[in-house]
């Protein structure tokens, strides 16, 4: 086989790496969006968010730190301890549920029957305030994050591929756990849903809050529910970027590759989010192996939004979105 | 005030309620109304009277609407309801069924029954009553695999009153069931309705806009026009009311009308205003 060939398929399955990345930040809009109607742009910080507080739990340091430090004049930022990885993701999930609580509570509660606009500008405010009080819990210096999971070439696939073809293949272990998760993650989402007393109360509100309230479907808990599960699809999907790129500011900027993942997809369907999130990684790396040479590279920047644009204009639904059910 | 059946105890009372809705549009302007156990109790008038607003200020539905409301009390079984969520009223047994049906279209004919009793637990009982269900309305079991969206309109009224059905209930909010239906389904709807009555002992309130057939399927009934109560008496009485039968059964002693008169006769013998 030609090299040409076999490294347009090397980066084709990088493509399907990196796809399964933004599939699992655009995961946590479409749940969301489902069950509340509530486009949230805090998502992609809310991953950052979750990225940090792991780490910072990991590491032992002081919440908070800074202002405990200007305030008391103290020198405090370590307890000297360290977290193991499991029980520190354990923890997050238990600040996740209860950032979706206060999230809950101190916004969206105050906000039912408000206009989808009122909501999404709700969540932009949801998003810097998150992002401010992060930097002043945890600090913003970039964070390395290590929870174990392997990473770096994987040498089976590489002898494999070297001993079938001459050429062996660059796959990061990080990106095959990323994708195992990712598929555990929407499997376990789906069985929930489908097969759930909560589940099924989850698609009823999403479908008609009004009718979920008449027959006594607490809106309040199942949003709670919704976002805490949002959460901790923030959370993975925070490891995955964080372990691949180091904890940074710059991780919430990865909402918006999520965007046009959600306009390939569809913004009410799980499924589209996956695949969305494939094409999407998949499309720019082989555009950018392909055409990129031709324009002067850097493609990857743009190329999702013009694809998203396309589907704006000949698919408004996305691939996968929901048929409006209408009877004449 | 006159009772249809004055032996029984009154289930649920609504002393002069006031429901104001964006805190600045008073939809209610005093209504009073006791539904006893047992019974059908009509809410008739036109678009606009209160029928659907004094339902959901019972259920409480009002509060996803930004309504309240502000005077007055509602009493069910002895107890002040006005402040509890949908969910503890759906707990004491008190249920709306939505005008429009509202069923959740994604969600297949089971599923949304199921729904209906999100409340509950034992999973025995609740299979007895998808059982119960599925005798009073049969078409269901047919379809009960089929998204309830892309069902037909007396189907979907079947599903959001069996849904209902789920919690349990002892008095039924019943807003509007013959919205959109053909005649012939909007008689079976209110059938089954009877049925439920007579055989469950579920107490209903339901609005119609329709008075013809819910005076004669109702025992009482009340008349409600611009967020008031005008008019209220056993249904028989209401069905002979020459008033009531001009308004809103569309006949009069001199035979029919040409629309002008009956128009400008109108605006003379208005209630109020």
């Amino acid at each position: 086989m030609p090299d040409q060939l076999l490294f347009g398929m090397e980066v084709f399955l990088n493509g399907l790496m990196a796809g399964v990345l933004y599939a699992l930040v655009a995961l946590g809009f479409v749940l969301i969006y489902k069950a509340s109607g509530i486009f949230n742009y805090a998502q992609g910080v809310m991953a950052l968010f979750a990225a940090m507080t792991l780490v910072g739990i990991m590491n032992g340091q002081v919440p908070f730190a800074h202002l405990i430090n200007a305030v008391f004049g103290l020198h405090v930022t370590n307890f000297g301890w360290t977290v193991p990885a499991l029980l520190a993701i354990a923890l997050t999930v238990v600040v996740m549920i209860g950032l979706a609580w206060m999230v809950q509570h101190f916004v969206m509660r105050h906000l039912v029957g408000q206009e989808p606009i009122i909501l999404f500008m709700a969540t932009i405010g949801l998003a810097y305030f998150l992002e401010g009080v992060a930097d002043l819990m945890w600090g913003s210096e970039i964070k390395t994050l290590d929870v174990g999971l392997p990473q770096g070439i994987n040498e089976t696939i590489d002898r494999v591929t070297f001993d079938a073809f001459g050429y062996g293949f660059f796959i990061d272990n990080l990106d095959i756990v990323a994708t195992v998760i990712a598929a555990l993650l929407v499997i376990a989402l789906v069985l929930f849903s489908q097969y759930t007393k909560q589940g099924r109360a989850m698609r009823a509100v999403a479908d008609d809050h009004q009718a979920a309230l008449s027959v006594g479907i607490s809106l309040d808990f199942i949003w709670v529910l919704v976002w805490s599960v949002a959460g901790f699809v923030a959370l993975v999907a925070g490891i995955m970027w964080g372990a691949k790129s180091g904890v940074q500011f710059s991780l919430s900027l990865i909402a918006l590759k999520a965007l046009p993942v959600l306009m390939l997809g569809g913004f009410t369907s799980i499924p589209g989010a996956i695949v969305g999130g494939l094409i999407i990684g998949v499309g720019e790396k082989m555009f950018e192996f392909l055409v990129g040479p031709m324009v002067g590279g850097a493609t990857e920047n743009w190329f999702a939004y013009v694809l998203a644009l396309l589907f704006l204009v000949f698919r408004p639904q996305g691939l996968f979105g929901e048929k409006i059910i209408e009877r004449v | 005030m006159l009772d249809a059946a004055p032996t029984k105890e009154t289930l649920l009372e609504v002393n002069n309620i006031e429901v104001i809705y964006n805190h600045v549009i008073l939809v209610l302007k005093g209504v009073s109304l006791s539904v006893p156990k047992g019974g059908i109790t009509a809410l008739l008038g036109g678009n606009g009277a209160g029928k659907t607003t004094t339902l959901k200020a019972i259920s409480n539905l009002l509060h996803s609407e930004r309504g309240e409301v502000t005077k007055g009390s509602i009493v069910y079984r002895g107890d002040r309801i006005q402040d509890l969520e949908p969910a503890e009223l759906v707990k004491r047994g008190v249920i709306q069924v939505m005008e429009g049906r509202h069923c959740f279209e994604h969600l297949t004919v089971e599923e949304n029954l199921l729904t209906g009793a999100y409340t509950r637990s034992g999973a025995a009982d609740i299979a007895a009553d998808l059982e119960m269900v599925y005798t009073y309305f049969p078409r269901l079991k047919e379809r009960r695999k089929s998204q309830a969206g892309y069902t037909s309109g007396g189907e979907q009224q079947m599903v959001a009153i069996g849904r209902a059905l789920m919690s349990r209930p002892e008095c039924i909010l019943l807003d509007e069931p013959s919205m959109g239906l053909a005649p012939q389904l909007v008689e079976e709807i209110f059938q089954i309705v009877k049925d439920l009555n007579e055989k469950e002992g579920a107490t209903f309130l339901l609005a119609e806009q329709n008075t013809n057939v819910a005076l004669r399927f109702a025992h009482y009934g009340y008349i409600l026009e611009s967020g008031r109560v005008v008019m209220d008496g056993p249904a028989q009485e209401l069905r002979e009311n020459p008033d009531v039968k001009e308004f809103y059964l569309g006949m009069s002693e001199e035979g029919r009308k040409s629309y002008r008169d009956v128009r400008s006769y109108r605006r003379r013998k208005r209630w109020l205003s």
